[in-house]
């Protein structure tokens, strides 16, 4: 049950019950609509970039406890980014959900909760669906799937 | 029901021994993350008997060829074993002969057949295809992707909020445009058990043809295509206890004969030269290229074992389990139950107030109970009830009331995650 305790932190469940900056921008410089078709998760992202800094970025959607925890940790760490961070961090990310649970990886901090899905492969995709939507929010693309 | 009617019931359940059934399926013992499996997931595929595996291993072994295209004696096994399985599966659903049923890939691949081959040399532009809010991604795509190539329109039949299909609203729907009504027998997401043969009597009524899927059906019910009347019935293998990628396509024979190939190639064909080719017989004229002939064994294996047990006694011991999980689910604080039509089999879909289905998936199956989570390849179904996901629990022959204990335990453990 250890690993279950991994994946369901309480910071994450914190993040589920009240997620942070779940709310719409309204005519954002940047927005993507995040989408998993395996368990239906949906997610709209915007991102206020002014200059190369990201001033605002906020979601919206319904999605399960790990992809709704990520958005919400995610918004809170990329805020006052410059985009090129945002992109390296996502990277990072990226690197950290994907690799093998025995590995040892880098703490990125708050965002090391969301490690304990590694225990979990067919989870990964819900802990990067906000991170993958970012990224296709600061490349203009409208609709991403995680498919 | 006549007052002898619940002794009479009481003396068939006495002839289904689930125990009995659980130790034909090896894969039942199974431990997942060191607990046992409790398989919940027969909707989505249905687990397979020893039986079934046998007759796979033995094809391979013993009888391994290509089928109608050699002299040898393997060739012959093969042939025999393929052609003996359509036999079968004729008998299973009660059809007239068995030159009415073509082995597909499954029920898409049946679909897809008759929507390419019959829908595509009958229907005309503005003819309309109906089908219902309950179907499955397979039953709405391929009329979908008919209707642009025809220009036919699709007209969709509401249900209601038990999850049961409006049958005034299905009759007002047809009009004499229609030419094709597909139906799914039992709902895949929900479990409804829909009133196929209303359908199918109206729809003839007004000269329409009419498909069911019966994918969802025959692992439960007993199916008789010649009592149903319909036209056009297709279901998989893999949800009947035998192997992924065989299917059937029962079609009625003036039907059959009168339409086109799907696919051409090797076997679908009496003779070939660039001048002219020459198909072959129904049905045999659908089933181009060497089939998947060992899944084929296999399957005609799970005809056997449905058709040796009593199906009516199996029947009453799923609805007995499914009566008791939907008692049961229904305790648990916060649970609400999508589907409550008054005829239903081997499906609870439901979902837990405050917790994303997709997080009960992960808990459960750390307590070894296997569910599928998700939108069940039924996303106007979600919507229909305004949710993205549910969590469902299907039954098949072998599950129990302690398999649906261990269940709710494990959903008390979900419930005490997110606290």
């Amino acid at each position: 049950m250890s690993d279950l305790t991994d994946l369901y932190q309480e910071v994450i469940l914190d993040h589920n019950r009240r997620p942070r900056n779940f709310r719409a921008i309204v005519s954002p410089s940047h927005h993507a609509e995040g989408y998993n078709p395996l368990c239906g998760d949906r997610l709209n992202l915007y991102v206020q970039v002014d200059g190369d800094v990201i001033t605002d970025v906020a979601f919206q959607g319904s999605g399960c406890a790990i992809s709704k925890a990520s958005a919400s940790l995610m918004t809170d760490a990329v805020k006052g980014q410059t985009v090129e961070q945002a992109r390296a961090l996502f990277e990072r990310f990226h690197h950290v959900v994907t690799t093998p649970p025995d590995q040892p990886v880098e703490d990125l901090g708050k965002l090391s909760v969301l490690a304990g899905v590694r225990e979990f492969p067919v989870r990964v995709k819900c802990a990067s669906l906000a991170w993958h939507t970012l990224k296709a929010a600061l490349e203009r693309e409208e609709l991403t799937s995680t498919e | 029901m006549t007052p002898t009617a619940p002794s009479a019931a009481a003396s068939v359940r006495t002839t289904f021994d689930v125990e009995k059934v659980r130790r034909d399926f090896p894969i039942l013992s199974e431990r997942v993350h060191g607990k046992p499996l409790v398989y919940l997931d027969s909707a989505n595929t249905s687990q397979k008997p020893q039986a079934v595996l046998d007759a796979m291993d033995d094809y391979y072994r013993h009888a391994n060829a290509n089928i109608h295209r050699a002299t040898h004696l393997l060739s012959e096994r093969a042939t025999g074993l393929y052609e003996g399985a359509r036999a079968k599966a004729a008998a299973f659903i009660n059809a007239p002969d068995a030159k009415s049923i073509v082995l597909t890939k499954g029920t898409t691949d049946g679909i897809n057949l008759v929507a390419q081959s019959y829908g595509r040399s009958m229907l005309r532009a503005g003819d309309e295809v109906v089908i219902s809010w309950l179907e499955h991604h397979s039953n709405i795509v391929p009329w979908q992707m008919l209707c642009e190539q025809t220009g036919a329109v699709l007209r969709i039949v509401p249900i209601d909020d038990r999850g049961e299909i409006d049958v005034e609203q299905y009759a007002a729907l047809l009009s004499p445009r229609t030419r094709l009504v597909a139906m799914s027998h039992v709902s895949n997401a929900l479990g409804t058990i829909n009133p196929v043969r209303e359908i199918i009597e109206q729809a003839h009524a007004r000269g329409a043809v009419v498909l069911i899927d019966g994918a969802q059906a025959v692992p439960h019910l007993v199916v008789d295509v010649r009592a149903l009347d319909c036209d056009f019935y297709v279901f998989s293998s893999h949800k009947m206890f035998g192997p992924t990628g065989v299917g059937v396509l029962y079609g009625r024979r003036p039907l059959l004969e009168a339409m086109p190939p799907y696919q051409g190639g090797g076997d679908m064909i009496a003779s070939v030269t660039f001048e002219k080719t020459l198909y072959n017989a129904v049905p045999y004229k659908f089933e181009a290229g060497t089939p998947n002939i060992g899944g084929v064994a296999g399957f005609g294996a799970a005809i056997d074992y449905l058709m040796a047990i009593d199906r009516d006694a199996a029947l009453a011991h799923e609805d007995a389990v499914l009566e008791y999980a939907t008692a049961r689910v229904r305790e648990i604080r916060g649970a609400r139950i999508i589907g409550e039509a008054r005829h239903k089999t081997g499906v609870l879909s439901f979902l837990l107030e405050g917790v994303h289905p997709h997080d009960a998936g992960t808990i459960l199956d750390r307590e070894g109970v296997a569910v599928r989570t998700g939108q069940h390849c039924a996303q106007p179904v979600m919507d229909r009830y305004g949710v993205t996901a549910t969590i469902r629990a299907s039954l098949g022959i072998y599950n129990t009331r302690e398999e649906i204990d261990i269940l709710v335990n494990a959903l008390q453990r979900v419930r005490e995650v997110f606290a």
